[in-house]
């Protein structure tokens, strides 16, 4: 299992701020996404914006990064603090 | 020290505690990011923060560690308030303190640079049309080129 959140505008597209995501074994980031688009379709659009960034337990990753078991996963559009 | 908080801070209060304990420097930079009253065009009713707790501190840890290995600074105090706030409410405060003041004015435009362009915040404003998300801005990243 991981624990997957959404951020901002993304969370509020997808209607979805966190998420229990069953996994038994390793996984690349493109992977997860390809997962959760076969899930919930209407997410293509969005989950596959370039834009979007990933961070697996608190530091942003890119694409190939591995995903395990226990992971805490972040899906976010680009940050705009200060 | 790094406070992500929704409460807002005193100016007064932050530049004594960066004076305190500390004899050797002569420099101190600060830095205070206010709201702006306009977005785009229209009058701004609110702007609401949202953050990624436990990762905003990570990053924010981070990037003060990168500042302190490239400078070396006394004092380090960063303040980046979330939640709801009005036009010309402070926001974000970074205030540093060095022997000299090219370290502390350049260490100061460091923080806010990576800031903007890796701590997890989301800025929302909502005015007369409703609510809309801010986009992240290209002269953003473009500025941190030059670190």
């Amino acid at each position: 299992m991981i624990n997957i959140l959404f951020f901002g505008q993304l969370k509020e597209r997808l209607g979805c701020a966190t998420l229990q995501w069953p996994i038994t074994k390793s996984l690349s980031v493109q992977q997860l996404k390809q997962q959760l688009i076969e899930q919930q379709c209407q997410w293509q659009e969005w989950l596959s914006d370039s834009q979007v960034l990933c961070a697996v337990n608190h530091t942003i990753v890119d694409h190939h990064a591995s995903i395990n078991v226990g992971d805490e996963v972040a899906f976010f559009p680009p940050v705009t603090g200060g | 020290m790094i406070h992500i908080q929704t409460e807002d801070f005193d100016m007064a209060h932050e530049y004594q505690a960066l004076r305190n304990d500390n004899h050797n420097d002569g420099a101190i930079v600060t830095f205070t990011g206010l709201v702006r009253d306009v977005s785009v065009n229209l009058p701004l009713q609110q702007l609401t923060l949202e953050h990624y707790p436990g990762m905003t501190e990570k990053s924010l840890t981070e990037i003060v560690s990168q500042a302190k290995q490239r400078w070396p600074l006394g004092n380090v105090r960063l303040i980046h308030r979330v939640g709801s706030l009005n036009s010309h409410e402070q926001i974000v405060f970074v205030g540093v303190t060095s022997k000299h003041r090219q370290a502390a004015f350049q260490a100061c435009e460091f923080i806010m640079d990576f800031l903007k362009n890796q701590a997890p915040f989301w800025k929302k404003e909502t005015t007369e049309q409703g609510e809309q998300w801010v986009d992240a801005k290209q002269t953003d990243q473009q500025a941190l080129s030059r670190w």
